[in-house]
């Protein structure tokens, strides 16, 4: 097994790698213009293609025609970028095409900043573009995790048939640690969907448009199974300490790893605190999360934003009588250890 | 008996909606007749944006993919470098590939892609029922330009063969016209000769043909071809912008 020392964006490259991706085109932009830099450069090593784009949004569409070819693809951005191709994201999910979208969240609104932040969780879990549909999110809390999650990403979005995005930020991006590389993987399922000529059997067409009465709301349906399976199958998440805490801080991302020390300061000291991390923001794990607060008497919701998963937070204690507090960071602040700690302490 | 004349194998039977008189009909069936001749149907890959373009779908019989207004050269980039062996072309409208979609045509253009483009100029945005697109010629109605196009206030209309023969990446580009029979068939050899240079790997060879809307220019089929000729041909010159070199005027 190959270990190596990496940045975010090499370590989720690698993966990407690992995953067969054989397609990626991006377009500079802080925190994450180390991906398309390392990308350029292993493309060619293994074969694969690698496209600076004109734009964010001719990124997504050349990760689309990838996509429709049937090859492993995607592109990585960071949050002005991310706003960019939502149009494209929109019609990969309408179409059905998989492809993985890395965003290195970095603050907002506007050109905002080039430090970490979780400012577009709503963005990412809502589906972000136009239309009813949603997208898997994986929020990774270091080198490693990245490295695996974009693996994973790739699975998940074969498995679907639907973009999947890999929730970063400025932190994960730019912090190097050791990272286990995967081995590659070799074996793909067949993909009789793609467009790739239609010799020795009917043409393929690939589309989101439904003019017919009727047909477009079918086809609503259809991905609305596909994503009520999700929600079912594809949840995860980390808990430390939840199950004999009447006190649970729920964070995700670097951020639930800053706040991991906070916590464990915290239960030194006699506090009965947990920590509940998503590691999946959508599908978000309502049920889960529900079960270990449901007799906590206080939640502490901590992101680098000004509170949006904090909503998902009141959806799953809806059954809860706890008092839910929120402590934030926004525009690219990070909170640090004894920040967190204090906040715990306080409420 | 002997057959004469059939539908290309590279249509769908389908019963096509396009307006009567519109170019999109004649235009698609063109190049499924040359798609035939050259005995590409099962390599071909169509990319067909938003716009009437996308409907046909409906009525090509091989390989096709939606794209995103204006996208389609970013989509297409993508396929033909992935599938070198494939024949890869995107079909589209003035307002998909002079207005939205500009800059993916003019870096599609640059960086040489080895696609061909069909250009279809009907000088009005078709599929949203008749607004002024950045082929409108100067005083041509629209239904935003209710007194017709005033440069000084609309501004003025894109040429888009003489912007893209400036770049080196685009091996061949010229601009026909479906005014008559001679232009028919003379589109016919452009779109040809653009699938010709695809297979010897050249770069982008791009068609831009003037065509029809009927519908929208609220004239009938047969005044419409009347003003291809006589206004349209004016201001947009058939003629051939760049030639591959090795092949003759
Ligand atoms: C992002 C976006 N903006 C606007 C539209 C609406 N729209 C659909 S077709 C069209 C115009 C197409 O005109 P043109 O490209 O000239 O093709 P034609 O229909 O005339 O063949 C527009 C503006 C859209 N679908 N997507």
């Amino acid at each position: 097994m190959k270990i190596k020392l990496l940045n975010g964006c090499e370590a989720s490259a690698e993966g990407a790698i690992s995953a067969g991706c054989k397609f990626y085109a991006g377009y500079p932009i802080t925190p994450q213009n180390r991906y398309p830099e390392y990308m350029s450069e292993r493309m060619e090593e293994i074969g694969g293609i690698f496209i600076q784009a004109e734009s964010e949004t001719s990124s997504i569409n050349m990760v689309f025609g990838a996509a429709a070819a049937g090859f492993r693809s995607m592109t990585s951005s960071s949050s002005p970028g991310i706003s960019l191709m939502q149009e494209g994201i929109s019609y990969l999910s309408g179409c059905e095409l998989p492809a993985v979208i890395v965003n290195m969240n970095r603050g907002g609104p506007g050109l905002g900043d080039v430090t970490p932040s979780q400012a577009d969780y709503f963005q990412s879990t809502r589906g972000g573009g136009h239309g009813d549909y949603r997208t898997i999110v994986l929020a990774p809390w270091s080198c490693q995790e990245i490295h695996d999650y974009t693996y994973l990403a790739f699975d998940l979005a074969d498995r679907y048939r639907n973009p999947t995005l890999v929730l970063g930020d400025g932190l994960i991006a730019q912090m190097y640690e050791t990272v286990r590389i995967k081995p590659q993987k070799r074996r793909f399922a067949k993909k009789p969907w793609a467009i790739n000529g239609c010799s020795g059997r009917k043409p393929n067409s690939l589309k989101s448009l439904f003019l017919t009465p009727g047909v477009l709301e079918a086809h609503n349906w259809k991905l609305a199974s596909k994503f009520a399976k999700i929600e079912k199958r594809e949840i995860r998440f980390e808990q430390y300490w939840c199950s004999d805490s009447s006190y649970i801080l729920v964070s995700y991302g670097t951020c639930a790893r800053i706040a991991k020390e906070a916590v464990q300061r915290a239960r030194e000291e006699g506090i009965d605190i947990g920590l509940f991390r998503p590691i999946t923001l959508w599908p978000f794990p309502y049920a889960q999360l529900g079960e270990y607060i449901k007799n906590a008497k206080k939640i502490l919701v901590v992101e680098m934003n000004l509170g949006q998963m904090i909503d998902d937070v009141k959806i799953a204690a809806a059954n809860s009588s706890a008092r839910i507090f929120f402590y934030g960071r926004p525009g690219g602040g990070i909170p640090d250890p004894d920040e967190i700690y204090r906040e715990i302490k306080k409420k | 008996m002997k057959i004469i004349y059939q539908r290309p194998e590279s249509l769908t039977p389908a019963t096509n909606t396009y307006c009567p008189g519109c170019g999109h009909g004649i235009i698609q069936k063109l190049i499924a007749e040359v798609i035939d001749e050259l005995e590409l149907r099962t390599k071909t890959i169509a990319i067909a944006p938003v716009g009437c373009a996308v409907l046909s779908y409906n009525y090509f019989n091989f390989d096709v993919t939606e794209a995103a207004h204006g996208r389609a050269p970013a989509v297409a980039t993508a396929i033909k470098r992935l599938l070198p062996n494939r024949i890869v072309f995107t079909y589209q409208g003035d307002g998909d590939l002079a207005a939205i979609g500009t800059a993916e045509i003019i870096h599609a253009a640059a960086r040489g892609e080895n696609i061909s483009v069909f250009f279809v100029n009907n000088a009005v945005y078709g599929m949203t029922k008749g607004q002024m697109a950045p082929t409108t010629i100067p005083g041509q109605k629209t239904t935003t330009t209710i007194n017709g196009r005033i440069p000084e206030i609309h501004g003025y209309p894109l040429r888009i063969c003489e912007l893209l023969s400036s770049l080196d990446g685009v091996v061949y580009l010229e601009r026909t016209t479906t005014s008559d029979i001679s232009g028919i068939l003379s589109t016919k050899k452009a779109i040809k000769k653009a699938f010709l240079q695809q297979m010897e790997n050249k770069g982008m060879s791009f068609v831009e043909i003037l065509a029809t809307c009927p519908t929208n220019w609220k004239k009938n089929p047969l005044e419409s071809m009347k003003w291809v000729k006589e206004v349209m041909e004016k201001y947009y010159p058939v003629k051939v912008y760049k030639n591959p070199s090795g092949t003759e005027k």
